[in-house]
This record gives C-alpha cells, sequence and structure tokens, in this order.
C-alpha cells in the first residue's frame, strides 16, 4: 500500500474504531465504556470522510455522539455504582471462540465473491454529492418508499413512547 | 493535488520545494491562521464582556492594568497558569483533564468553516451548516465528561441539568438553521452569504432568526438560560472541581461561544460580509462580518445582564410546548410558501446573481406569511399571559410541585 493521506488516515480510524471498540468491552467502568463507544463512533465517521461521504460523516458524529451516546451517557448514570462493578464475565473460551468464527465469516464474506464481485474497479468514478443523496431519498425511481417506510414506522414508534409515558391523570 | 496548491503552495512550489511539503506548509499556515483568530478574539472578547457587564450594572469594569483595563484578561491569564493544578484524588483522571481541551475544541472547530471574506475560509464544506451542529454537540459530551469525571454531586447534578437544556434547545436550533438553507439551497455557508446578494435572509424569515437567536442564546448556557453555571443553587455548575487555565478553559471557550454565534448568525441572517464596498478589498468585508456579527454579540450581553434565570422546568416547558412546535410550523410555512412561489415563477432560478428587484415579491410574500405568523403567536402569548395573572392560586400550586411540568 503506498503511503499517502488516505492511507494515513485510514490507519488512524482504525486504531480509532477498533480501539475504542476494545475499550468498550475491555473497561470495568460503564461512564468509560461509553465514552470509548464514542471514540469507536467517531472513527467510522472518519472512514466516510475518506470516502468522501461527508453528510454521511457529519450525520454519523450528528447522531451517534450528539444524540445516541449522550443517551446511552444519561441511561448509565441512572444505574447504581457505574465505577464499582464486581461481577466479572468469565466463560472467556467460549466468547473467544464465537467472537473469532464471526469474524472469519466477516472475513470470508469481504474477501470471498460470493455476494456478488468485490473488485476495486467496481467503485464508481462519480462521487455522489449531498444533492444526489437528497434526490435519491425522494425519488420514485430511488429510495422513496424504504425512505417513507422508515419515517412511518419513526412516527409510530414516537406516539407510542408518548402513549406510555403520558400520565394518566391528564 | 494541483488545483488544492494556490497562493502560498505556488509561490513554496516556484522556489523549488517538494510538491507534498509546500501543500503541507501551505495548508499549516492556513490552520494556524484559521485557529489563530478565535483564541486571539478571545483574549478582547472577556475585557468587552466584562466592560459591558460593568456599564449596564452601573460600574466601570477592569481599568486599572493597561490602558483602559485592556491588558486585564493577560494579567489574569497570567494568573490562572501560575494557581495550583488540582485534580480531586476520586475523579477520573484522563477524563477530567480532557473535557476542557474537548469543550475549548467544540468552539474553535467551528471557525474552519466560517467565511470570512469572500476569497478567505478555512475550507468551504459542502455540508457547512450540518457540520456546524455536529461540532457543537461535542461541547455537550464535554460538560457531561467534566461533570462526570469530577466525581462531585454537585458536578454532576449541574452537568445533568445543563445537559438536557442543551439537548432540548438543538432542536428548535437545527429547525431554525434549515429556514436559510432551504432559501439558499445549499448547506455550504459560502453559498448562503452569496446567495443573500440581494436580500438578507432576516428580511425573509424574521421568525427563524429569532428562533435561532433564542436557542443559541441559550446553547451557549447565557442568561435567561444560564443553569450551566448556577452560582446560587449548586455552588457553581459541571466546572466547580475545575482550578487554574483548566477553568480558564471552559470559562473561554463560553465567551469565544457567544461571538462564534454571532458571528454564524451574521453569516445565516444578515449577508455575512456582504456589504457596501465589499468588493474592494478582503480587508472591507471581513470589517463588514465583524461588524455585524459584533453587534449581534452586543446584544446577546446585554440580554445575558438584564434578565433573571429561569428555573429549569420554565425553561423545558418553554421549549418543548413553544419554541419546538413554533420552529417545525416555521419551516413548514416557508417551505410550502417558497414552493408556491417557484411554481408561480416567482423566484429567480439563480439566487446568486438576483438583484433586489427580482427578488422584491418573494420577500414581500414571505414576509405577509412570517407577519401573519408573529401576530398570531403574540395573540397566543397575550391570551396565555392573561390566564397566567387571572389565576395566581394555580401558578403557586404549580411552583409547589414543578415536577409536573419537568415530566417523569
Amino acid at each position: 500500500m503506498e503511503l499517502n493521506a488516505i492511507s494515513i488516515g485510514f490507519v488512524v480510524f482504525t486504531i480509532f474504531t477498533l480501539g475504542g471498540a476494545l475499550g468498550v468491552v475491555m473497561t470495568r467502568n460503564l461512564f468509560q465504556g461509553t465514552i470509548w463507544l464514542m471514540v469507536s463512533l467517531f472513527g467510522v465517521a472518519g472512514y466516510f470522510v475518506l470516502l468522501s461521504a461527508p453528510f454521511l460523516a457529519a450525520v454519523q458524529i450528528l447522531v451517534y455522539i450528539g444524540a445516541i451516546a449522550i443517551l446511552i451517557t444519561f441511561a448509565v448514570m441512572l444505574t447504581r455504582s457505574i465505577a464499582r462493578i464486581k461481577e466479572r464475565y468469565i466463560r472467556t473460551a467460549p466468547s473467544f471462540i464465537g467472537s473469532l468464527a464471526l469474524f472469519l465469516i466477516l472475513l470470508l464474506g469481504v474477501t470471498i465473491p460470493i455476494f456478488g464481485a468485490h473488485s476495486p474497479e467496481s467503485i464508481p468514478e462519480y462521487v455522489a454529492s449531498t444533492r444526489d443523496l437528497g434526490a435519491a431519498l425522494v425519488d420514485e425511481n430511488g429510495y422513496v418508499v424504504p425512505f417513507l417506510l422508515a419515517s412511518v414506522l419513526l412516527t409510530a414508534a414516537m406516539i407510542g413512547a408518548i402513549f406510555i409515558a403520558r400520565d394518566e391523570r391528564s | 493535488m494541483e488545483e488544492l496548491c494556490t497562493g502560498l503552495c505556488s509561490v513554496l512550489l516556484e522556489s523549488g520545494a517538494d510538491p507534498g511539503l509546500a501543500l503541507f506548509l501551505s495548508l499549516l499556515v492556513g490552520v494556524l491562521l484559521v485557529s489563530g483568530v478565535p483564541l486571539i478574539t478571545v483574549i478582547l472578547l472577556i475585557w468587552i464582556e466584562r466592560k459591558v457587564a460593568a456599564r449596564i450594572q452601573d460600574r466601570i469594569g477592569p481599568n486599572r492594568v493597561g490602558p483602559v483595563g485592556l491588558l486585564q484578561t493577560i494579567a489574569d491569564m497570567i494568573k490562572l497558569l501560575s494557581k495550583e493544578d488540582i485534580t480531586p484524588t476520586a475523579a477520573d483522571r484522563v477524563l477530567y483533564n480532557a473535557a476542557p481541551l474537548v469543550s475549548f475544541a467544540s468552539v474553535v472547530l467551528l471557525w474552519a468553516v466560517i467565511p470570512f471574506t469572500p476569497f478567505h475560509f478555512g475550507v468551504d464544506l459542502e455540508i457547512g451548516a450540518l457540520y456546524f451542529v455536529a461540532i457543537a454537540s461535542f461541547g455537550t459530551l464535554a460538560i457531561m465528561a467534566a461533570g462526570w469525571a469530577s466525581n462531585n454531586k454537585y458536578a454532576l447534578l449541574g452537568a445533568f441539568r445543563v445537559v438536557a437544556l442543551l439537548v432540548s434547545y438543538e432542536v428548535p436550533l437545527v429547525f431554525a438553521l434549515l429556514v436559510p438553507v432551504l432559501l439558499a439551497g445549499s448547506m455550504s455557508l459560502v453559498d448562503i452569504v452569496n446567495a443573500q446578494n440581494g436580500m438578507w435572509f432576516v428580511v425573509l424569515s424574521p421568525l427563524a432568526f429569532v428562533i435561532f437567536y433564542i436557542s443559541s442564546q441559550a446553547e451557549t448556557g447565557r442568561a435567561p438560560f444560564d443553569l450551566i453555571e448556577a452560582e446560587s443553587e449548586l455552588v457553581a455548575g459541571f466546572n466547580i472541581e475545575y482550578s487554574g487555565m483548566k477553568f480558564g478553559m471552559f470559562f473561554a471557550a463560553e465567551f469565544l461561544h457567544v461571538f462564534t454565534n454571532g458571528i454564524i448568525m451574521a453569516i445565516l441572517f444578515f449577508g455575512g460580509w456582504m456589504g457596501p464596498l465589499y468588493y474592494e478589498s478582503p480587508l472591507i468585508a471581513f470589517a463588514w462580518l465583524g461588524a455585524k456579527g459584533g453587534l449581534i454579540y452586543l446584544t446577546t450581553l446585554w440580554l445575558r445582564n438584564t434578565v433573571p434565570r429561569l428555573r429549569i422546568d420554565q425553561i423545558m416547558a418553554f421549549n418543548w410546548k413553544f419554541l419546538v412546535p413554533l420552529s417545525i410550523a416555521n419551516l413548514i410555512v416557508v417551505s410550502f410558501v417558497l414552493k408556491a412561489l417557484q411554481e408561480l415563477a416567482l423566484v429567480p432560478r439563480d439566487l446568486l446573481s438576483a438583484s433586489f428587484g427580482e427578488l422584491l415579491p418573494t420577500t414581500v410574500v414571505l414576509l405577509l406569511f412570517n407577519g401573519a405568523m408573529i401576530l398570531y403567536l403574540l395573540g397566543i402569548l397575550r391570551k396565555r399571559g392573561r390566564e397566567a395573572r387571572r389565576e395566581p392560586q394555580n401558578a403557586r400550586a404549580e411552583f409547589a410541585q414543578p415536577a409536573s411540568v419537568a415530566g417523569h
């Protein structure tokens, strides 16, 4: 691999993503775990920048770090004794084998073309802009049906949450 | 690579430097300049803030160190740097020390996308407006980390309240931010400024500007939303354990954030560097941006020093029951009216070259709809105020049980 800005960026963001993920599962402190999760998600945002998708990178930071991770910190802080967890997860061997098997399956899926070609030439020359992304979401030949379905699903979830949380008296 | 290499980079190339090195050096100078502007500005801002606050409170303010007290901030900085740097024994050392850095960085990073003049900006991101929102969310994270890492109940309580406030007011802020994006048809801040060539967006949608102004006042934690540092309730707030320059960084980040929001508002709603003679010299354009941003900044200081602090439940109720529905309604109305005008071919296709005259029909129609909305709102507020005055018993009962409003 030739050494240029993109490859250096890739290495740095990989360290962020994998290091953060390791931190999430290794730390005994729940709050530090959520911070590691943010580091990992930040690394993923970096990948989006390297893939010329700045919109997705900003959305990744805004939604995952700015909203979901903050929500998780709230949930963590409402639990008791977040910094002093005594219980240990001791079944190391099965989890090691399980994660290794999962990793191998992923590796095979990426390297062996089972689900279609994975040659580097398949990356298109044309880099889609944010405008194209927005147009594809509302284009009837694009993703308008999944987009509407997701919107309806989210609205239903929101109404359900309001209904459950509503005060009976009012 | 070639199109990136302009200005200083091409000069270095001609003098025989390595292309990669030349590009790196020119980018480095650019980054240092863009991040240097806010770092220098903040020293002056603290002096301005203290002077304005003093004048509003009928005092003189700093006037001993240097001419009219101008060097007071530098003296304060030396004092803060020489203070003992305390980390509580039970604190989370890494997070405790990282939080002030993240807090300050989240503000300085915003300056990367700010167009200072038509030709001078850190970077013209296609997603500039979204970048602004995404980076601002790091500030929330810093406050949360500081509050938790201090291992102090007041700090944690303060952080909880503040994060609830910041996350809530981000919603109307983003909805108000979408209006200029919609009008300009682009999220790039450079394009947004260029699209205001014919008419400032504050005229097209004054309501969006007011919502943005209120929410950014809350985002920076200024009165009447200054829960961030409620000294009368929580000793200080999330930064209670911090001392020395680490406290100074939170402090500087807040001051800088207020000014940065003034500049952002000038860009989004007041035409940024647009103004008479801006095309003559970049310096004039830069001065226009500074003047507009500074004026907005002064009004926020004025507001901060005039109004008292609201209770947390009042702040939340105001946001979720008033500001959020209003901002959504405003966005829907503006987008429908704009689409209708486009169908009637009353909006010029290209805003960048549209003159004042071409934009006049759009302006008048949008302004009429905004005026109607504002009148309707004033009616609602009047009704609510009357009801509140008529039933003082209910208001007192509510004060006794604020939890009924704050939610469970």
